[in-house]
C-alpha cells in the first residue's frame, strides 16, 4: 500500500484518449480564455461606441445652413443723415437692421413666387439667425459706401432651421416646439429647392468666437482654440525646462539623503493628486493671493504646468536612465566635468525620449478641464485675446471648457456644437500622440 | 478492472518507458537538438550530462512538452511514451505532464502554504476523493521527499519560507504527489549546498523503485553516483549513451573521454 | 514700462555680458585659449548668469509682492462706513481695480489724457458712462471714494512699476559689472558656472515640494477660516447638504461622501473584472500580434480626456440608461445617476486597471509558471491558482490607485451624476459627489468670506487626504510586491 499509484485511481493511462476530467478541465480552460477575450472586446467596443456617439452627434457642427438673398441696404434706414460717416451710422443698432433683412426676405420670396402659407412676417424673421443683423451691420460699418446698393447677402439660418436640414428637427418635433412651426420648415424646404438656402462647410465654427445661448448657429471655437494654444505655450515654456532641470538633478547629481527622498515621494504623489485640487491651488495662490486675473491663459498655463511636471519628470528620468553609464564614463575619462558629461553627452541622447514625454504631457494638459473651471475659464468670452505676452493676461476660454459650457446651455443645438468641439479636441490629441509615436519610432535606440 | 489492466501494462512495458527517435529541436534559426535517439527504461535513473548549452535541458523539456510554452520552439521526430507518440495532435499536454512530472533547477515553491504546495497537483488532477485522502497523499509525498519530519508542524506556513534544500525537496514532494510515471529533474541540485545535495541524491535513489527518473546534471560525480544509464550530449548531438559504469570507465567516443577527464566543458 | 521690455533689457544685458566676458577672458590670456583656466564659453556664461538670474528672481518676487502692498495701501482709503464686512470690502476693491483698468484703457485709447484721468471728479463726470463708451462695463455708478481710490491705485501702480523697472535694470547692471570685473585668466569660471547651474537644478526640483506645500497651505488656511464660521462636527457628521447664500446653510459632508463612494464602487465593479481579465488575456494568452493591436487600443481609453467621457455620459449613456432601464423598471426618470457616472467612469478606468495588472502579471517569475505546467496544470489553472495569488498584492495596489482616481474624478460626475445631495441606495437616482460640489461652490462670482464658498476648501482638503492616503497605501503595497520578486 505504499505504492503511490495504488491510492490514485486513474481511469485511463492513455495520453491520446482524454479522460472525462481532462475534458471538463479543458472546457473550463476555454471558458476562462473566452472571458479574457470578452473583456478585451468590452474595452474595444466601449471605445468604438464612444467614438461613434461623439462623431455622429458632432459632425454636423462642421456644416451650417446659410440663406442667400439680395438685400437692399436702404439709405433711409441705415444712414438717416446720409453722410456715410461711420460714427453716425453706428447709432443705428442691430434692431434697426432686422427689419431691413425681414423686408428683403419677404419681397424676395414674393418675387420668386414661393408661397408663405401660415408664416407671418415675425415667423419669417425668426428663420434668420439673430446673429445676421449684427453681421450685416458690421459689414456696412466697415464699408459705408455700400449703403444704398442692393447686394447678395449671405446670412446664417436660425438654429432650428439649420437643425431641420441636419435631421435634428423634423415636422413632428416642430409640432411640439414653440420655437419653430411646421409651416416654417415647409417654407425652408421650398427655399432650399429654389436655391436660397444651402448647407455647407462651416469655417466659422473653427475660427469664430462663441455666441450667446439664443444663437447656437453662430457659436464658434476660435477664442477657445486660441486660449488653449496660449496655455500650451505657457506649459511648454515652463514645464519643459523645469522638468528637465529637475530630472537631471534627481537622476544625475542628487545625493541620497532626506531632501531628495522627500522630492521623490512628492513627485510620485503629485502625479496622483486629483486635478481639481490643482484648480483649488490655482484659485487660492495665483488668483486670490498673487492677484492674477481670472479666466486668463497665464493662470491656466501655470496650473497645467504644475500638473504636467510629474509626467515630464517621470518620462525624462526614464530616458536619462536609459543612456548607458558607459557614455558618462567615456566623457569623464576624457577629463570632462560631471556637468559637461551630462549636458554634452547624456542629455542629447535622452532628448527624443524627453520630447515624447513632453508631448504626451501636453496632450494631457490640453484635455484637462476641472482645474480650469475653478480659475474662471467658464466665463462667456467673445473677444479674441491680444497676441502674447499681453494676451496671456486677457480672458479667454479653453477647448475642453468650451465643451462643458456648451453642454450647460438649454438649446439642444448646443449638443451638436459640444460634440463638434470634442471632435476638434480629439483631432488635436490624436495628432499630438501620433507625433509622439513617430518620434519614438524614429529615434528608438536599443543599447 | 481498470487497475488490473494498469498493472498489466506496467509489467509488459517495464523495460522501455520512453523511446525517442530522430528528435530535432529548432529555436527560431538555431538548431538546438540534432537528431537524437534515446531510450529511457522504467525504474531506472538516466542521467544527461554534457557541457553548458549542449542541449541536455532542452531535450529534457521535450519529454513532457514543456517547450510548448516557448513560442519560437519547434520539435520534430518521434517521442513515444508507452508506445504513444506524445507529439500526436490529439495528445493533451496537460494529461501528458500529469504522467511525466518535472522538478526544476531553481526551487520554485508557489507562494502558498506547504500543504497547498503539495496538494496542488492532486487537487487539479482530482486524485483525492476527500480531505482525508488528500491529507494522506500530502503526508506520503512529504515523507517520500524526506521532508515530513521537518515540516509536519508547520504545514500551513508558506513554502517560500523554507531553506533552499527544503524548498527543493518540497518541489520534489509536489511532483511526487501527482504520482507521475516518469520524473524529469533539471539540475535539481545546482542551487543547493552539499548537505542538501546529498539528501536530494538519496531521495532520487529511493524514488527509482517507483518511477523512471531522468536527471540532467552538471556534475559527473553526481551522475556516476546515482544513475544507471548515462547520455552524453555535446553541441546538440547525443554523442554516447549507455550504462553509466561503461560511460565513465570505458567511453567509446573520444569526446566523451575528453569531457569526463575534464578537457572539454 | 511694460514687463516684456524689462525682461528684454535684462536679457539683452546678459547677451552683451556673454560676449564681453568672453572677449575679456580671451584678452587676458593674450588670445591663447590654453592659458585660460576654463573654456571661454564659461567666462561669457558667468557674466550672463550674474546679469540675468538675480534680476529675474527679484522681478518675480516683486511681481508677487507689489499687488498686495498696493492693495493694502489703497484699502486704507476706503472708509469703514462703506465696507462693513470683508466681503463688501473685496467687492469694492474689485470695483476699484476695474475703474483703474478702465482709466488705463481710456488713456491708452486717447479718450482721456493722463492728467485728465488723474483729476477726474466723480461729482462732475459720469465715469460709468464715459468708460462704458470705450468698452469697460461697470456694474454700478462710481462713488467718489472708489474713484479716488482708483486714482490712488493707478498712481501707486505706476510708481511701483517705475521703481521696479529701475531696480531690476540696476541690479542686472550691477551683476554684469561684478562678474565682468572678476573675469581674468585665472578665474575659475567653469566651477562658478557649474555651481550656478547646480543651484538652478536644485531649485527646479524643489518646485514639486513647493507645489505640495502650496496645495496643503492654501487648503489648510482656508479650511481653518471655514471651521471658524461653521462647526466642524456639523460638517463631518451632517447628513444634509443645503447651501443657501443668504446664510443658515446645512453643509454636511456625508451625502457627498456617500455619492462619491457609491459611484466609485460602481466604477470599480465595471473596471476591475474587465480590466483584470483583459490584462490576463494580454499577458498570458494573446500572441504578439493580437497584443500589439489590442493593448494600444485599450490604452487609447486612458488618453481620452475626462470631458469627453462626461459628454458621452451626458448625451448617450445617461439617456440610454434612463430609457431602457430606469424608466421601464420604475427606478426613476433621471438621466444623470450614479449608474451613468459609475458606468462611464468604469470604462475610463479599464486601461488603468489593465495596464497596471499587465505589468504586475508579467513580473511574476516564469519559474512559477513552469512549476505549475510541470505538474500538469492547465493554463487557466496556473493563472487562477498560482499567478493571481502571487500577483495579488500588486493587483490590490492597482485597484486602490484606480479607486483614488475615481474618487478624485470631476468632469464625469459633474456631467453624469447630477447635483442633488442624497443618501439613497437607488443607483438610478441622481446623486452628487465631493468634486461636483467643489466645482459648484467655487465657480461663478464667489464671496470668499462666506462659509458656502469656503466649504469648498474643506471639501478639497478631505479629497486630498483621501486620495493621498489611498495612493501612499497603494504605492507601498506595489513596492513591497516588487521587492518580493527582485
Amino acid at each position: 500500500m505504499t505504492d503511490a499509484s495504488s491510492n490514485t485511481p486513474r481511469l485511463t493511462t492513455s495520453i491520446i484518449e482524454p479522460d472525462p476530467r481532462t475534458r471538463r478541465r479543458n472546457a473550463s480552460e476555454r471558458r476562462f480564455r473566452a472571458y479574457g477575450l470578452a473583456a478585451i472586446g468590452t474595452g474595444i467596443a466601449a471605445l468604438i461606441f464612444l467614438v461613434i456617439s461623439i462623431v455622429s452627434n458632432g459632425y454636423t457642427a462642421f456644416l451650417q445652413t446659410y440663406i442667400t438673398i439680395p438685400v437692399e441696404l436702404s439709405e433711409q434706414r441705415l444712414d438717416p443723415q446720409g453722410n456715410r460717416d461711420p460714427e453716425e451710422m453706428a447709432r443705428v443698432t442691430t434692431f434697426g437692421y432686422a427689419p431691413v433683412l425681414a423686408m428683403a426676405l419677404q419681397s424676395h420670396l414674393i418675387e420668386q413666387g414661393i408661397p408663405m402659407d401660415g408664416v407671418n412676417p415675425r415667423d419669417l424673421m425668426a428663420m434668420i439667425s439673430q446673429e445676421a443683423p449684427a453681421q450685416v451691420r458690421n459689414l456696412v460699418l466697415a464699408n459705408p459706401e455700400i449703403v444704398g446698393q442692393t447686394l447678395d447677402m449671405e446670412m446664417l439660418a436660425s438654429g432650428r432651421i439649420d437643425g431641420y436640414f441636419k435631421g435634428r428637427v423634423t415636422l413632428e418635433s416642430a409640432e411640439r416646439d414653440s420655437n419653430v412651426s411646421p409651416a416654417q420648415l415647409a417654407l425652408a424646404a421650398a427655399m432650399a429647392e429654389a436655391g436660397l438656402m444651402d448647407t455647407r462647410f462651416n469655417w466659422a465654427f473653427i475660427t469664430g468666437p462663441d455666441a450667446s445661448g439664443q444663437r447656437p448657429e453662430a457659436a464658434g471655437l476660435g477664442v477657445a482654440i486660441l486660449g488653449s494654444l496660449y496655455m500650451m505655450i505657457v506649459v511648454l515654456a515652463l514645464a519643459l525646462p523645469i522638468g528637465v532641470a529637475a530630472s537631471i538633478y534627481l537622476e544625475e547629481f542628487a545625493p541620497k539623503n532626506r531632501f531628495t527622498d522627500i522630492i521623490e515621494v512628492n513627485i510620485s504623489n503629485l502625479a496622483a493628486v486629483p486635478s481639481i485640487v490643482f484648480g483649488i491651488l490655482g484659485l487660492a495662490i495665483f488668483i486670490n493671493f498673487a492677484g492674477l486675473p481670472q479666466s486668463a491663459p497665464i493662470v491656466g498655463g501655470l496650473v497645467l504646468t504644475l500638473m504636467t511636471l510629474p509626467t515630464i519628470i517621470i518620462a525624462t528620468r526614464a530616458s536619462l536612465r536609459a543612456v548607458p553609464p558607459s557614455i558618462r564614463d567615456a566623457a569623464l575619462g576624457l577629463g570632462a566635468s560631471k556637468m559637461q558629461s551630462v549636458f554634452h553627452h547624456v542629455l542629447p541622447l535622452a532628448m527624443p525620449g524627453i520630447l515624447t514625454g513632453t508631448i504626451i504631457g501636453l496632450a494631457q494638459a490640453l484635455g484637462e478641464t476641472a482645474p480650469l473651471l475653478l480659475i474662471g475659464m467658464v466665463a462667456f468670452v467673445r473677444e479674441f485675446p491680444d497676441a502674447p505676452p499681453e494676451g496671456l493676461f486677457d480672458p479667454t476660454s479653453a477647448l475642453p471648457v468650451q465643451v462643458f459650457s456648451w453642454t450647460q446651455r438649454a438649446d439642444p443645438a448646443f449638443v451638436e456644437r459640444a460634440s463638434g468641439a470634442t471632435i476638434v479636441l480629439l483631432v488635436f490629441l490624436v495628432s499630438m500622440n501620433l507625433l509622439a509615436v513617430m518620434l519614438r519610432r524614429r529615434f528608438e535606440r536599443r543599447w | 478492472m481498470n487497475d488490473m489492466t494498469t498493472i498489466e501494462r506496467a509489467v509488459t512495458t517495464s523495460e522501455k518507458k520512453i523511446d525517442a527517435k530522430g528528435v530535432n529541436v529548432h529555436y527560431a534559426d538555431t538548431h538546438a537538438i540534432k537528431n537524437v535517439d534515446v531510450e529511457i527504461d522504467d525504474k531506472t535513473v538516466t542521467a544527461f550530462i554534457g557541457p553548458s548549452g549542449c542541449g541536455k535541458s532542452t531535450f529534457l523539456r521535450c519529454l513532457n512538452r514543456m517547450n510548448d510554452t516557448i513560442d519560437i520552439c519547434r520539435v520534430t521526430g518521434d517521442i513515444l511514451l508507452d508506445d504513444e507518440d506524445i507529439y500526436h495532435p490529439k495528445v493533451d499536454p496537460v494529461q501528458l505532464r500529469a504522467k511525466v512530472g518535472m522538478v526544476f533547477q531553481k526551487p520554485n515553491p508557489f507562494p502558498k502554504s506547504i500543504y497547498d504546495n503539495v496538494a496542488y497537483g492532486p487537487r487539479i488532477h482530482g486524485l483525492a476523493q476527500n480531505k482525508a485522502d488528500l491529507d494522506d497523499i500530502v503526508e506520503k509525498s512529504l515523507r517520500r521527499a524526506a521532508l515530513w519530519n521537518e515540516v509536519k508542524d508547520r504545514l500551513d506556513k508558506p513554502g517560500t519560507g523554507l531553506s533552499g534544500g527544503q524548498q527543493q525537496r518540497l518541489c520534489i514532494a509536489r511532483a511526487v504527489a501527482t504520482s507521475p510515471e516518469v520524473l524529469l529533474m533539471d539540475e535539481p541540485c545546482s542551487a543547493l549546498d552539499p548537505i542538501a545535495t546529498a539528501q536530494v541524491e538519496n531521495l532520487i535513489d529511493d524514488l527509482r523503485s517507483r518511477f523512471s527518473v531522468v536527471i540532467v546534471t552538471h556534475s559527473m560525480a553526481q551522475a556516476s553516483r546515482i544513475s544507471q544509464k548515462t547520455a552524453f550530449f555535446h553541441l546538440g548531438e547525443l554523442i554516447e549513451f549507455g550504462d553509466t559504469t561503461q560511460i565513465f570507465t570505458n567511453p567509446v567516443d573520444p569526446r566523451t573521454e575528453s569531457y569526463i577527464t575534464g578537457r572539454i566543458g | 514700462m511694460p514687463l516684456i521690455w524689462i525682461i528684454a533689457i535684462v536679457l539683452a544685458l546678459g547677451a552683451v555680458g556673454y560676449m564681453l566676458g568672453r572677449q575679456r577672458a580671451m584678452a587676458s590670456a593674450g588670445g591663447d585659449i590654453r592659458r585660460l583656466h576654463s573654456l571661454p564659453v564659461y567666462y561669457g556664461t558667468n557674466v550672463f548668469l550674474f546679469s540675468v538670474v538675480p534680476a529675474l528672481l527679484v522681478l518675480c518676487v516683486w511681481l508677487m509682492v507689489q499687488p498686495s502692498v498696493i492693495q493694502s495701501r489703497v484699502t486704507e482709503m476706503i472708509p469703514e462706513s462703506a465696507a462693513t464686512s470683508a466681503g463688501e470690502l473685496s467687492l469694492i476693491m474689485t470695483d476699484v481695480r476695474r475703474v483703474a483698468d478702465g482709466l488705463d484703457r481710456a488713456v491708452g485709447q486717447g479718450a482721456l489724457t493722463a492728467d485728465e484721468a488723474n483729476n477726474l471728479r466723480a461729482e462732475e463726470t459720469n465715469i460709468r458712462e464715459s468708460l462704458g463708451a470705450i468698452g469697460v462695463a461697470l456694474g454700478s455708478d462710481v462713488t467718489p471714494e472708489v474713484l479716488s481710490a482708483a486714482q490712488r491705485y493707478r498712481s501707486l501702480s505706476s510708481a511701483g512699476n517705475l521703481a521696479m523697472a529701475s531696480a531690476i535694470i540696476a541690479l542686472s547692471a550691477l551683476g554684469f559689472a561684478y562678474a565682468y570685473l572678476r573675469t581674468t585668466r585665472d578665474f575659475r569660471a567653469r566651477n562658478t558656472v557649474e555651481k550656478a547651474i547646480m543651484a538652478i537644478l536644485i531649485l527646479a526640483s524643489s518646485i514639486a515640494v513647493l507645489t505640495t506645500v502650496g496645495i496643503v497651505l492654501s487648503m489648510i488656511l482656508e479650511t481653518a477660516d471655514f471651521f471658524e464660521l461653521y462647526d466642524w462636527r456639523q460638517f463631518f457628521f451632517g447628513t444634509e447638504w443645503i447651501p443657501s447664500f443668504e446664510g443658515g446653510s446645512e453643509l454636511g459632508l456625508l451625502p457627498l461622501l456617500w455619492g462619491t463612494l457609491y459611484i466609485t464602487i460602481v466604477a470599480l465593479v465595471v473596471s476591475v473584472p474587465v480590466g483584470l481579465f483583459a490584462a490576463i488575456y494580454l499577458a498570458e494568452y494573446a500572441g504578439p500580434k493580437t497584443r500589439s493591436i489590442a493593448k494600444p487600443l485599450i490604452e487609447v481609453l486612458a488618453g481620452i480626456p475626462t470631458i469627453v467621457y462626461g459628454l458621452f455620459a451626458l448625451i448617450t449613456v445617461g439617456p440610454m440608461l434612463r430609457d431602457y432601464f430606469a424608466e421601464p423598471m420604475g427606478f426613476g426618470t433621471s438621466s444623470s445617476s450614479v449608474m451613468t457616472a459609475g458606468l462611464v467612469m468604469g470604462i475610463m478606468l479599464i486601461p488603468f486597471v489593465s495596464s497596471l495588472s499587465d505589468d504586475i502579471i508579467n513580473a511574476v517569475p516564469q519559474s512559477l509558471r513552469d512549476g505549475s505546467y510541470g505538474l500538469g496544470a492547465t493554463h487557466s489553472e496556473t493563472i487562477r491558482q498560482v499567478i493571481l495569488p502571487a500577483a495579488l498584492p500588486g493587483i490590490v495596489g492597482a485597484i486602490l490607485l484606480a479607486a483614488s482616481r475615481a474618487i478624485g474624478e470631476t468632469m464625469i460626475v459633474v456631467m453624469g451624476a447630477g447635483a442633488a445631495a442624497r443618501l439613497s441606495l437607488n443607483p438610478f437616482e441622481a446623486m452628487t459627489t465631493v468634486t461636483v460640489k467643489i466645482v459648484g461652490q467655487l465657480t461663478g462670482d464667489t464671496d470668499f468670506s462666506s462659509p458656502e464658498a469656503l466649504v469648498a476648501f474643506a471639501l478639497g482638503l478631505t479629497l486630498f487626504v483621501l486620495t493621498l492616503g489611498l495612493n501612499v497605501l497603494a504605492l507601498y503595497i506595489v513596492r513591497k510586491y516588487r521587492e518580493q520578486y527582485e
